[in-house]
């Protein structure tokens, strides 16, 4: 214990170092600045080190790996219905959007197709999980400039979602309801008409998120022309989501590439935004999350009548060959590369997470920005830790 | 490969009748009066005879580009386009997709280790012996997949064209002894992390690489994950759960 004076401030001292590990100064090459593992401005743990010459940044690292769970090994000791149950894990905001191209990817090798009604109602969940996780964001984007309450309205609105998914599927967060072949259930009594009055205050909610943020004067100072992306760079990076569209490319996978789902049958647009900075990023999803409402409305009004469940063998053996599928996630393209060599379990997994790529234009995007800045870069970005990390 | 054991098949096959039976009984009440009729005719008809034009034309200048260079091309018609190089035309390839065919968008690069796993295949371990050494299965022939293969290690990349709408899966066989390849960060700045990637998981390395450092895995861990000779100690440690896994429906004795 501590007994003599000395000692005492010894301790403290040890103390004190221990908690200023986030701040190094360095007198020749300028200041360090760490900001995670757990700044409150990041959510999960990403840590960024950056080197400040004044208020610039210089260069900034991004350090990942506290959550890397090896889900690509797992996956070669799961059987395939297993896996969907790992990857519900990796965006776990919109989980359910997850499990679909996985699904997708072992139903191609499999040569099966959902029943038309699995498909609408896959199609309804994956924009659910869509609206759940960009309204999320829209709250938080604001929060991390200094904007408090959003945040809360947001909280309070996407609960009416996760309600509906929950009804269906039994989970709030991992619904684990995909099926290859279709869907474990159908949809509850009475579901289609409180989703409809559920998109009536999203879009409320909408409104309500662009009257209070994007107007706001601050607001616009904190993100308009900050941290700007040109098309090329984004492409080069391989971003993708709202963060390819907010730079001025027009490329959507549920427009141009769709694969199982059923968006060709219903009438909606591609927002896209020609800035490439964070206030785009902004504004491009709010318009998805309206696009999304619009979405499930027609889809609401169209679900075929029929069965949800193609005939699948009892024990799922997946012929051997390779299958990408893609899809676009809330964040962006989520795409599994399965191969398969003919047995219950997958060869090899190779899960393209959206914000994975998201994030690796942040070293060429933070160099020279002012530290403010870092953080309204890295929440328009918008990243889940566990899509990083898988 | 293993046989799936009999008394599992039939109880599957029983549970099956059941649940048609089952759903023909109920169809008055349900949702969706078709729903029988419906599940008989949907997958019977997937005679897709089309060609895949799109994957047809991109081959095609690919073909042009790389002449002898190319080992050997697949297309699955509507999933996609597979080409193989040699290792020493990794960077050519990904250049010529990216100036012929338009392929701005990087998508993601990683690596294959075809190597059969050294533990057998994971289902068949059902009888597991856990207290008996491992089975050397390294005699076992390798299969590889779409555009064949010659080596263990394998690097794949898929690049998009948004102008053609079609991505390219460029394979490469890297050498067993020493594998090594150039790095795709002069066309593809976000190859970057994707290298770091497969260097810590497969062991593979990026000349003119800038900085192959672990993204993932602290600085001083050994082996190399993916690797299918690296072993998943909590799946050595318990029997195979897999097949006894498999849902009982509603009504399903036993």
């Amino acid at each position: 214990m501590v007994s003599t004076e000395s000692e005492q401030m010894a301790y403290i001292a040890a103390q004190a170092a221990d908690a200023r590990v986030n701040v190094e100064v360095e007198t020749d090459e300028g200041m360090t600045l760490n900001l995670g593992p757990q700044h409150p401005a990041t959510h999960g743990t990403l840590r960024i080190i950056a080197k400040l010459d004044g208020e610039k940044v210089v260069a900034a690292e991004p350090i990942m790996g506290y959550m890397h769970r090896g889900y690509e090994k797992l996956t070669e000791v799961r059987t395939y219905p297993q896996v969907t149950t790992l990857v519900n894990r990796i965006d776990w905001l919109g989980s359910f959007a997850n499990e679909v191209p996985f699904i997708l990817a072992a139903e191609q090798l499999m040569e099966v197709e959902a029943p038309p009604r699995a498909q609408w109602i896959r199609t309804l969940l994956f924009e659910l999980s869509r609206i759940a996780n960009i309204s999320l964001f829209l709250g938080d984007m604001a929060v991390q400039v200094g904007a408090t309450t959003p945040v809360f309205y947001a909280f309070r609105d996407r609960e009416f979602v996760l309600n509906q998914i929950e009804r269906v599927t039994g989970g709030r967060f991992h619904p684990n309801f995909d099926r290859i072949g279709g869907l474990k259930d159908d949809l509850p009594k009475g579901w289609i008409e409180e989703t409809g009055s559920v998109i009536g205050k999203m879009r409320d909610f909408c409104d309500e998120m662009e009257e209070l943020v994007l107007g706001n004067e601050i607001f616009q100072a904190r993100t308009r022309g900050i941290g700007v992306i040109p098309p090329n760079v984004a492409l080069g990076y391989g971003l993708s989501g709202a963060n390819l569209r907010a730079s001025g490319v027009d490329w959507d996978i549920r427009r141009d590439a769709n694969v199982g789902l059923v968006y060709d049958e219903i009438d909606w647009k591609v927002w896209t935004h020609p800035d490439g900075d964070s206030f785009s990023r902004f504004w491009v999803r709010l318009q998805e999350t309206r696009e999304a409402c619009n979405i499930i409305e027609q889809l609401l009004g169209g679900i075929p009548a029929g069965p949800i469940m193609a005939k699948v063998p009892r024990i799922i053996k997946v012929p051997p060959g390779e299958a990408y599928v893609a899809t676009e996630n809330p964040l962006g393209e989520m795409g599994f590369y399965i191969v398969s060599q003919g047995d219950l379990t997958p060869f090899r997994v190779k899960i393209r997470s959206a914000s994975f790529s998201n994030m690796s234009i942040t070293p060429w995007l933070l160099q020279g920005v002012f530290v403010p800045d870092i953080i309204s870069i890295l929440a328009s970005l918008y990243f889940i830790l566990g899509d990083i990390d898988r | 490969m293993a046989e799936i054991p009999e008394h599992l098949l039939k109880r599957a096959q029983a549970a099956r009748e059941k649940a048609e039976s089952q759903t023909q009984g109920e169809s008055e009440s349900s949702p969706s009066p078709e729903k029988s009729d419906d599940a008989q005719t949907i997958d019977t008809e997937e005679e897709v005879a089309a060609t895949d034009e799109l994957a047809e034309t991109a081959l095609d200048v690919l073909g042009q580009e790389l002449g002898s260079k190319l080992l050997n091309s697949h297309i699955a018609t509507g999933r996609g386009l597979w080409i193989r190089v040699g290792i020493e035309d990794w960077r050519f390839a990904a250049e010529v997709a990216k100036e012929h065919l338009d392929c701005k968008f990087f998508d993601w690069l990683s690596a294959i280790d075809w190597m059969p796993s050294p533990y057998g295949r994971e289902h068949e371990t059902e009888q597991d012996k856990l207290n008996e050494e491992p089975e050397d299965n390294s005699q076992e022939e390798m299969t590889w997949g779409y555009t064949g293969g010659e080596s263990r290690f394998q690097l794949i990349c898929r690049v998009y064209s948004i102008s053609r709408k079609i991505g390219v899966m460029i394979k490469a066989d890297l050498p067993d002894s020493d594998p090594r390849a150039l790095s795709l960060i002069p066309i593809y700045p976000g190859a970057n992390w994707h290298e770091r990637e497969a260097r810590e998981m497969f062991g593979i390395t990026f000349d003119e690489h800038p900085d192959l450092r672990n993204i993932y895995l602290p600085g001083d861990f050994e082996g190399h994950p993916l690797r299918k000779d690296y072993p998943l100690l909590s799946r050595r440690m318990k029997p195979w759960p897999g097949i006894v896994d498999v849902e009982l429906l509603p009504g399903d004795d036993e």
